[in-house]
Order: C-alpha cells, then structure tokens, then sequence
C-alpha cells in the first residue's frame, strides 16, 4: 500500500538525523509533560474541578492528547499545508495520478510526534484503574470510540486550515485556537469553562462530542445513552473540512515560474 | 495530440507599497490589481513533435505549462490533450504526461533515489515488468546505476537533473513537460541532457514541450517555436524560418590597433573596447564586402570575423520586434 511505503521513506529519511531524531522525540515527551504538571499542581490543591476527581481528569487529557498526537503524527502535512503550497509540493500532487487528500496524508509523516503518544499512553495506563470506572466492555468499546471521534475532529480541523490555505496564508494562526489550543483545553472536561465555550466547543468545533459527553457516560454522570455515541458524530467534521478543501483545490494559483 | 484553443488566465495579485504605514493599511483593505497572464492562447502540437516554448520572464510560459499539466484551471477556453481536460480528468490525464520542473525537485529529499524511483512506481501502478525494463533502460541511457543508492540530497545538480529526468519518465508518459531542465547545469551536463531528450524523442516518439532561456537548447533540441509575450501567443514557426527572416542582419567584429571608423548607412556600431569593435550590418542597404571596405578603410585591422545571428541574438531581436 502507498501509505505504508510512504511511511516507510519518511522513517528512513528521519533516521538520517537520527540524533535530531531523539531529540525531537524527547522534547516532545517534555512539552507534554509539562501539560501533565499543571494538571498535577492543580489537582493537588483542589481536588476535584467541578465535580471530576484527579484520575478522572486524567483520563480526559489522555483522551485528548492521545487523538491529538495520533491526529498529528499521521495528518502532518495538513498541519503545515501552507509550506506544501509555498515551496512547490503541491504542483507536484497534482500532476500524479492520485487523489490530492491521500497524496498530503503520505506526504508528511511526523514520528517524532511519537513522544507525545508514549506520554498520552502512559497517563492512560494510571487513570483508567484509577479512575473508578468498572471497565465493561462496552465502556472499553466508548473509550476507544473517544479516541477516534478524537482523531476525527482534531485531522478535520487540520483539513479545514489546510483548505483555507488555499484563499490565504496569513493570520491563519488563529486557527491554532481550535487546535493546539483545542488539545490544551481539552485536558479538563470542557464544562469547566462554563457554558458558553460548551455550547460552542458542541455545535461549531465538535471538541466536546469526543470528549465531554462520551466522558460523562464512562463515569456514570448522566443516564443519556446517546452521549457514548456523540464521537460519530463528532467525526462528521470531516464533510465540512472537506467541502472547504474541494473549493480551495478548484481555486489553486500556484506559486512562481 | 495536443490542442489549445483561446486560454485565458488572470490572477489577482495583492498590492500595497512600502513602508509601515502601508503595512498596517493592508492588515484592513487590500488592493488587488488582476494582472492578465494568458490571453486567448490557442495552439496545436501533434504527436511526437518536439516544441520549444520561449519568451521573456514573466510571459506566461510556466501558466501555460501549469494548464496543459492540469494544476491550474484557466479562465475560458478549451485544453485537450490526448482526449483529456486536464483540469477536468486530471488523474486519468497526469498518468500520460511526466513533468520535470527544472527549479523543484521531484525526488524524496533524504532518501536514495532507487526508494524513490519504487515509490514513484506505486504512486502511478507501473506494471513491474514495465518498471523493471524501464528503470533499466533509464539507468543506462542516463548513467544512473552509480547514484542511484545516494541519496537525492547528496547529488550534484547535474545528476539530481538526470535523476529527474529518469523520474518522470517511469511511467511512460507520452507527453513529456520539460520547464527549464538545464537551468544552472554545467556543459557537460546540458549536452547529455540535451541528447537523452532527442533520444527518447526519436525512440519513443514521446512529445516534447520545453520552456528554457537557453537558446542553445532550443538550437539542439526543437524545429519548432513558439514565442509567447505579454501572455500571448506571437509567433509559431520552426527556428530556420526564423533564422531567414533575420538572416538580413551579420555581425562583423574587429580588432584593430589604430585609426578609426567611419558612420556609414547600414552599419550600427554595437560594441567598442580598446582595440576591439563590433557592427551589425543590414545586407539590405550594403553587402558584407562593402561594409569591410568601409570598416577597414581608415584603420588598421588586425583581425576581423563575419557572424549570421545566433538563436541568441535571434531572440533577442524577436523581443525587440514585439516589445517584449
């Protein structure tokens, strides 16, 4: 399969600099751990935050930064289309013989965002015996659904910047609210900042369908079964991203001779 | 069979003059200014013909490129090209075209060519046999075997060319895009790119299309010319019929150690060093003989040569013709 070559050439072509390699890796491993701080801080003098104890608060920054480090290893080249568009890259897509989406999706592939998986996971390993939920199966199969209604909505997002791209490159930092600021925030339950970024973070940026909802269910907060199934949802984020996209291919200028 | 008919292309480009103050201004109201890239391009280029695309920068060349290779959609007209649109059946139209854009490199950065050359494969589905006899093929006309398990950054411009050359051709594509492909390469380089691309013409019957600055390309490679300015088509002939209707100018050049040279109708002075001068001389007012009697009556010429015009200067008066 292309993906998995590709894959496989991206792999070779960071363990060139396999010192950088490590490095990058670490401090991606540091950068979240320092996430994790706060969070440690905060617990330690509060207890608990409206209602969600520490493991319980755990388990939700593991969610959210597990799909976003998923989300971002694999979706990389939406995350820094704007390079693919300024250096050329994307002439070269477009005269293959296959469909554009799938050409970025191979186009970049970051392994050192690895590091910030190993972190995600290992915070998960803690919270999920500590968290008091009775792990049954279909829970198990809800926290899983989290995870990806979490890849989902995080590399549709990135989809979504990477079809702005194609109407401007500037001032699209804002974006990074919804994104890197969407991971920070989503280590707490998003209720925590009240109800407006709630209803905001439900029906314009789906973060709290992979998140809040599901979250509230795992720990048997509400009896609303529909809230494990919010991440489908959540996912349909895509269709959006993607018409943004389709637009933005169709009106491609490209750049230089 | 290529076939453009009417091509139009405008692009909106942002415009703003220096300074801070202007900068700031920007942040709020832009001024666009749509600058006209191609204006009612139509032209037809048949199988297997090699065909150089020339004109000043900035003339539309590359856009045109970028149409007929289906990355960019033009405004109004029609593109067909062995029964594709490009922009319309563009996955079905790039597996029958290789493009090598001289300034941008087609090969994965870090990795040795061959991964590339295997992942290219998969990108397009070439058979393996095909690939194989192709690859081999490629390798031996190229003299490629020796670099292809360096990696693509490690190259010399000249190998990377040859290796891109090499990449776009896997497939085989029956139109081939060469835009600028011996920018920045060394005369060695150039003449084994140059005779690889006239081979494959003449073996494969692939068609050519090919933009560059260098005249001796166009001189080597194509009969065909077709010189487009200001976004427009302006001339569509073979290099000799060019060369006669600008076969009236010869240039003479002189070295001489003393004395001076006289204005006469018909001889513009072009050049003057110490010691050292050049004309162009209108066969149409005197004849070359003529001219060297005039020139060399009141100095004492050392040394002294008869040139035609070079596709160089040739294009250079043809810019000069159109006001390119």
């Amino acid at each position: 399969m292309l993906y998995l070559k590709s894959l496989l050439i991206h792999l070779k072509g960071q363990m060139q600099y396999k010192m950088s390699f490590v490095f990058l890796l670490i401090g991606q491993f540091l950068t979240a751990f320092s996430a994790f701080l706060t969070i440690y801080v905060l617990m330690q003098r509060f207890h608990t935050v409206k209602g969600f104890t520490y493991p319980q608060v755990l388990l939700c920054f593991a969610v959210v930064l597990l799909s976003f480090s998923l989300a971002e290893c694999f979706f990389r080249g939406f995350d820094t289309f704007s390079g693919i568009i300024a250096n050329g890259q994307f002439d070269r897509i477009l005269v293959r013989p296959r469909s554009a989406v799938y050409q970025v999706l191979c186009a970049k592939i970051e392994l050192t965002r690895l590091g910030r998986l190993l972190q995600a996971v290992l915070v998960m390993v803690y919270a999920i015996p500590h968290s008091g939920v009775i792990w049954t199966a279909d829970k198990i199969g809800v926290l899983v659904l989290m995870i990806l209604g979490g890849v989902a909505v995080f590399s549709a997002l990135f989809v979504l910047y990477a079809g702005i791209c194609f109407f401007t490159i500037e001032g699209l930092e804002f974006m990074n609210i919804f994104t890197d600021g969407g991971r920070e925030f989503g280590s707490y339950p998003i209720s925590v900042f009240g109800e407006s970024v709630l209803k905001f973070c439900t029906y314009v940026i789906p973060l709290a369908l992979f998140q809040y909802y599901p979250l509230l269910w795992l720990l048997d907060m509400t009896d609303k079964v529909f809230y494990a199934f919010t991440p489908l949802i959540g996912a349909l984020f895509w269709l959006p991203a993607l018409l943004v996209w389709r637009l933005g291919v169709k009106n491609y200028v490209s750049t230089g001779s | 069979m290529i076939e453009l008919q009417g091509i139009t292309k405008t692009f909106r480009v942002a415009r703003r003059s220096g300074g801070m103050k202007e900068a700031v201004k920007a942040l709020f109201r832009r001024e666009y200014t749509l600058v006209q890239a191609l204006k009612d391009v139509s032209f037809t280029i048949g199988d297997g013909e090699m065909v150089g695309y020339i004109g000043p920068n900035g003339a539309g060349k590359s856009s045109t490129i970028k149409i007929m290779s289906g990355i960019l959609t033009p405004d109004s007209g029609t593109c067909v090209i062995n029964g594709c649109t490009p922009w319309k059946d563009r996955k079905r139209h790039v597996k029958n075209i290789g493009v090598v854009f001289g300034q941008r490199s087609q090969l994965w950065w870090d990795v040795p060519v061959i991964d590339s050359f295997e992942l290219l494969r998969d990108i397009y589905r070439v058979p393996e046999g095909t690939y194989k006899r192709n690859c081999e093929e490629l390798c031996e006309t190229l003299e490629l075997s020796e670099i292809l398990r360096t990696p693509a950054r490690q190259l010399s411009l000249g190998q990377r060319m040859r290796c891109e050359i090499a990449a776009s051709l896997l497939h085989d594509p029956e139109v081939l895009f060469l835009d600028e492909p011996t920018i920045g390469l060394d005369a060695v380089s150039k003449i084994a790119v140059r005779e690889f691309i006239r081979r494959r013409n003449r073996e494969h019957g692939t068609t050519v299309i090919l933009t560059t600055h260098d005249m001796q390309d166009i001189e080597a490679l194509t009969e065909r010319i077709l010189l487009i300015g200001k976004g427009e088509i302006l001339l569509d002939g073979s290099l000799e019929a060019l060369r006669q209707r600008h076969a009236k100018v010869r240039k003479i050049t002189v070295e001489y150690s003393s004395g001076t040279f006289p204005e006469a109708a018909g001889i513009t002075p072009l050049e003057a060093a110490p010691g050292r001068a050049s004309f162009a001389v209108d066969t149409d007012v005197l004849s070359v003989s003529q001219a060297i009697a005039v020139l060399t009556g009141n100095a004492e010429v050392t040394d002294l040569s008869v040139q035609g015009a070079s596709a160089e200067e040739l294009v250079v008066s043809l810019y000069e013709e159109f006001h390119i």
